[in-house]
């Protein structure tokens, strides 16, 4: 058995870069150091694959050659006069690259995952700002640790261990030194191993937010409770943050996902801000896939703009509600979709998802997925970080190199290579 | 029959099973559920394992109840990402980009008649390209 070692796993925004694997006969046989979404990935990507590239003709799929596959790709692209671009968050930044000079070429709109995600966190942050910091900051520094509408626990497993409450940092060595908040709807496995949990009611926390920062610039709160939390246990936090050293407030999606969206995460950002005329404090968001991040620095370091990125004009414009995926297919106004690395049928509201089949759907993906059962055109690709090499930016904005650890399968290429076989044929090179 | 607040996330037997396969046993065993607070259990009078349907504004969907290892929690019900929460959930994104995937209006009720169905037959019911 071969073993590699500091693997970068690809499942979410972790990016966890010490997991070392054994290797047999071109196959993954042992995993150490990953948890258990890690493991599952590295043990089954091989399962459930797409090997051969596929055309749907008179409602059934013929098998193609990639060529074949290509000039098909290329022939609805060119006749599309508003097609979307989307997924991204499972690839790597270097296919990104070529597919925002695809949706340049073809006048399309490109987006990726984020608009279902955290847009809601990126308007935020673009309408207000943020104090921010990489992981390894809070490793080493923060004795006060919150994570607000997220369970890492079952999201990020190693979240915790690697980079907050059970991580030895430099100054902050033990758990004993961090005191650790949960703020949740439900009474999550992250809150289990909390020393607060704030149970808020469903849909209020804008105004838990509000009373918090009330609290924080010493305003007295008039009520007995806000968002099903005591008053006395508001003041308690603001506090708490107060006092601490150095915060770190990690947000997931139950502030982005719920009434209120970006209004959620600029009174969180508002509330950090305030909180760093007293003391040193960070917000960052917890970031699902594993390179969510890429896509939008990628997209911005190009357009100016992190998602929902429309050429229809000629020149880049942004404007989420209107140029985001979500909406261009809820108003119909697409006629073709390229689709990358993304699940689009299984993750839309089902009105929109019944819309996107209509359109003719481009997929490139490793695995069959409701998305590949509608698609007119199916090419598989490998892996990034498992079958080809690739960039990926952690949820913190670090760019981590994704290595190659065993071979695709025969005739499998990777994302960033069809992606440049479609736009050089789309160019007429 | 009860009203819920019902919110879609993230769990880890999600991310597990994605990895084994969409279209496998465990994707559809993992996810075609939803967990409710045991009160809420008793209000439908059955016990975790049997079917319910749960219905919004915008669709309907019978998946199979699980007592919540979260609770208390009552009154909301947790259903992890997937196509069968999707089922449940409107398009509007108020202008955000972002529709809501948390926090929707739904009634539950026992489902007396109906199965849950597997991924093949849920893309050949809704999508008519199957």
């Amino acid at each position: 058995m071969k073993t590699i070692n500091n693997v970068v796993c690809s499942f979410c925004g972790c990016l966890c870069d010490d997991i070392e694997v054994g290797i047999e006969n071109n196959k993954i046989v042992k995993v150490k150091n990953a948890c258990s979404l890690g493991i599952s990935k590295f043990l089954n990507y091989d399962k459930h694959r797409i090997l051969k590239p596929r055309i749907r003709k008179s409602n059934e799929f013929i098998n193609v050659s990639l060529e074949e596959a290509i000039d098909e790709c290329v022939e609805i692209l060119s006749n599309a006069s508003y097609p979307i671009i989307y997924g991204w968050s499972n690839t790597s930044n270097e296919a990104l690259r070529i597919g925002v000079e695809i949706a340049e070429l073809i006048g399309g709109v490109i987006d990726n995952t984020t608009s279902v995600c955290h847009g809601p966190t990126i308007i935020g942050v673009q309408d207000i700002g943020e104090s921010t910091s990489t992981l390894g900051q809070v490793k080493n520094r923060a004795d006060l640790i919150i994570y607000w509408g997220s369970n890492p626990l079952h999201a990020h497993p190693r979240h915790l261990s690697r980079y907050t409450a059970l991580s030895k940092g430099r100054f902050v060595k033990t758990r004993k030194e961090r005191k650790v908040i949960v703020v949740d709807v439900r009474k999550t496995a992250t809150a289990n191993i909390a020393d607060i949990f704030i149970q808020i009611k469903p849909n209020s926390d804008y105004e838990l937010l509000s009373a918090l920062r009330y609290a924080v610039n010493n305003g007295e709160i008039e009520q007995d409770e806000v968002a099903g939390v005591p008053v006395e246990k508001i003041e308690e936090l603001a506090e708490m943050m107060i006092s601490c050293k150095f915060g770190a407030l990690m947000f997931g999606l139950g502030l982005t996902m719920s009434p209120g969206k970006h209004r959620n995460i600029e009174a969180a950002i508002a509330l950090v801000t305030d909180l760093n005329k007293y003391t040193k404090f960070v917000i960052l968001p917890m970031r699902g896939h594993y390179n969510v991040t890429g896509a939008n620095n990628v997209t911005c370091w190009i357009t100016g703009y992190p998602f929902a990125v429309d050429f229809s004009k000629g020149y880049p414009y942004y404007n989420p509600g209107e140029t985001t995926i979500a909406d261009i297919i809820a108003r119909g106004e697409c006629d073709a979709a390229l689709i990358v690395a993304s699940d689009p049928i299984s993750h839309l509201p089902i009105e929109s998802a019944k819309k996107l089949s209509k359109i003719p759907i481009i997929t490139i993906d490793p695995h069959e997925t409701p998305t590949t059962k509608v698609s007119k055109v199916v090419i598989p690709s490998s892996y990034v970080g498992i079958e080809c090499e690739g960039t990926a930016y952690r949820m913190d904005g670090v760019p981590l190199r994704l290595k190659k650890i065993v071979d695709p399968p025969d005739g499998i290429v990777s994302d960033e290579e069809i992606l440049k076989m479609i736009l050089s044929k789309l160019r007429g090179d | 029959m009860i009203k819920v607040i019902l919110i879609t996330g993230r769990n880890l037997e999600q991310g597990t099973s994605k990895s084994i396969g969409k279209f496998s046993k465990e994707y559809m065993e993992k996810l075609a559920i939803c967990e409710l607070d045991p009160e809420d259990l008793k209000s439908l009078g059955i016990e975790s394992g049997q079917n319910i349907k749960i219905k919004t504004n915008y669709g309907e969907v019978i998946v199979k109840a699980i007592e919540s290892k979260q609770a208390p929690h009552k009154g909301i019900a947790f259903i992890p990402y997937s196509i069968w929460a999707n089922l449940l959930l409107g398009s509007s994104t108020n202008s955000s980009g972002m529709p809501t995937f948390k926090g929707i209006e739904a009634i539950i009720d026992v489902a007396k008649e109906g199965k849950i169905l597997d991924l093949n037959e849920l893309l050949k019911e809704k999508f008519e390209m199957i």
